[in-house]
């Protein structure tokens, strides 16, 4: 059997005196989707942080299709490309146009020709229904299409695995849908996800395991009917409960 | 509806007319008030006592005429070191607010170094540079000495690169650290990050501070003069000297006014751009 795409073992994590990651164990197989949910300071937002370099952890290992990536001799840029991450606040580059923004990476990056790049970013722009936005600037842009930029321009690089950070939590209502469309057809063509969420429903749809953290632990984890339907902790349970009573989790 | 065939309603077309009414009442006021506040200035000033004799010796036509050839070849030496300097003391600043971004003890010296610099030049008085670079080094008596106005450019490339670089690291360290992140998790190099991602964002938001030290500059690089080339102050003071008249003094000041007025303009223009673009936001 190959190894997980993902494998993170006894990851711990301090900030200034604050335990927030403390002994956390979590794999992710190939083409698996897995939801991370816990109140907010749990730490979901700094374990997708470490996971792409972008914060060091204090202990245990990280490992890449079962190379550690967290060994201090691996270059973190080389291992960055094949990690995709998008973030709560998408984080465009506002000085960029949408199609510089995706076409970046490639050239810069990979070396790879600038018509060449540009001619791939449309392609994928014009798959989310984006295709007459290339030439404008991230700030002209609604915050459903800013998202959906930064997901393609996570893509781009074809990473092995894609980090999803709340992508939804600052989007209305009605923008959440085109985002979570966009998702929903990663998921179909095979993609490697693990997305941090508030949005029970959201985790309910497209993930096949739901990760409850709690005190720097996955204290509870299973398919989603399970962990959010029947949950055996009492944590995951009263945060579950405060979740229902603030309206984001619809009960049935 | 298409954007062509609306026709708007009596109130939108009131509320057109009403503002252009406004706008041309302004007008109006402002041009009379421009001219009342004009004509009193020079009566005021041309029905004073002593008019005729600041007149004389301020703005003689005859002096002016004679002065002007000495003074424009000044001011051509001084257009001249004006661009040198400024690109000079752009790039240099822009190098090293880059190099105090660095982290990690290796960089340790060159941070150390860079500090220090913009230190010591931003504290040092400009004359203070200018005469030990044109008259201290010199006097080593080098191999490959270059020229005394080559000296006073280098001096004021120091200066103000100093002061640019604070500017720049300002500009640098305006720009999110999101944005790092999102640069560095697409696996662009730091320095490519600098490069591409950071750099060009910090030096639009700067832009305006940046134009204003190069206006600054363009006042300061006749000080040169000091050392001997002759720039339109100094030729103007030549002129006066010989003729016991001060009028190319107010010759060189409208010329330099002159010669400012575009890097003003442009100064003001790129200031309002970044302000609206911030509005926009
Ligand atoms: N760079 C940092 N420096 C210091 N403390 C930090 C830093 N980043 C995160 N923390 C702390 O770590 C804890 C976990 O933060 P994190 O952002 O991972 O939570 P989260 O689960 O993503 O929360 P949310 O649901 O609100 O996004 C918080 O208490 C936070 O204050
Ligand atoms: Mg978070």
């Amino acid at each position: 059997m190959s190894p997980p795409v993902l494998s993170c073992r006894g990851i711990r994590k301090v900030f200034g005196g604050q335990v927030v990651l403390d002994d956390l164990d979590l794999d992710v197989a190939e083409h698996e989707v897995v939801a991370l949910i816990g109140a907010s300071g749990s730490g979901k937002s700094t374990l997708l942080r470490c996971a792409n370099l972008l914060e060091e952890i204090d202990d245990g290992t990280i490992a890449l299709d079962g190379e550690h990536i967290t060994d201090p001799r691996t270059d973190p840029d080389l291992v960055r490309r094949r990690i995709g991450i998008v973030f709560q606040a998408y984080n465009l580059f506002p000085h960029l146009r949408v199609l510089d923004n995706i076409a970046l990476a490639p050239v810069r990056v990979h070396r790879r020709d600038r018509a060449e790049a540009e001619a791939q970013a449309r392609e994928l722009l014009a798959r989310v229904g984006l295709a007459e936005k290339a030439g404008d600037y991230p700030d002209r842009l609604s915050g459903g299409q800013q998202q959906r930029v930064a997901i393609v321009r996570a893509l781009v690089n074809s990473p092995r695995l894609l980090l999803l950070d709340e992508v939804t939590s600052a989007l209305d209502p009605e923008l959440v849908g085109e985002v979570l469309t966009m998702i929903r057809d990663l998921k179909a063509d095979g993609m490697t996800m693990v997305l941090a969420t508030h949005e029970m429903s959201f985790a309910r749809e497209v993930a096949d395991r739901v990760c409850f953290l709690d005190g720097g632990r996955i204290i509870e984890e299973g398919p989603p009917e399970q962990v959010l339907g029947e949950p055996t902790q009492p944590r995951t349970r009263q945060f579950l409960r405060r979740i229902i009573e603030a309206g984001r989790l619809q009960v049935g | 509806m298409s954007l062509l065939d609306h026709h708007p309603s009596p109130i939108a077309r009131e509320r057109a007319a009403y503002r252009k009414r406004q706008t041309v009442r302004s007008v109006l006021v402002a041009a009379a008030s421009t001219g009342i506040l004009g004509t009193l200035l020079v009566v005021a000033v041309t029905g004073s006592p002593g008019w005729e004799r600041v007149r004389q010796s301020f703005l003689d036509p005859r002096i002016g005429r004679e002065a002007l050839p000495e003074i424009l070849s000044g001011l051509w030496l001084n257009v001249r070191l004006l661009v040198f300097c400024a690109l000079g003391a752009l790039a240099l600043g822009l190098v090293v607010a880059v190099l105090r971004t660095l982290r990690g003890p290796v960089f340790f010296p060159v941070r150390a170094l860079a500090a220090g610099y913009t230190y010591t030049f931003r504290g040092l008085p400009l004359i203070i540079v200018i005469y030990v670079l044109t008259l201290g080094v010199p006097g080593l008596r080098l191999q490959g000495m270059p020229p005394v106005l080559v000296l006073g450019g280098i001096a004021l490339v120091l200066t103000y690169g100093g002061y640019l670089a604070e500017v720049f690291r300002a500009g640098i360290e305006s720009i999110h650290p999101s944005q790092l992140a999102a640069a560095r998790s697409l696996g662009l190099t730091y320095r490519q990050t600098m490069r591409h991602v950071v750099l060009p964002q910090a030096v639009r938001r700067v832009a305006p501070p940046l134009l204003n030290d190069v206006v600054a500059l363009q006042k300061d690089v006749g000080l040169v003069s000091l050392a001997g080339p002759i720039d339109a102050v100094r030729a103007a003071q030549i002129a006066t000297a010989e003729s016991f008249n001060y009028t190319p003094y107010i010759l060189a000041g409208v010329l330099f006014v002159l010669l400012a007025v575009p890097l003003i303009a442009v100064t003001d223009w790129v200031t309002l751009r970044a302000a609206r673009r911030q509005a926009a936001r």
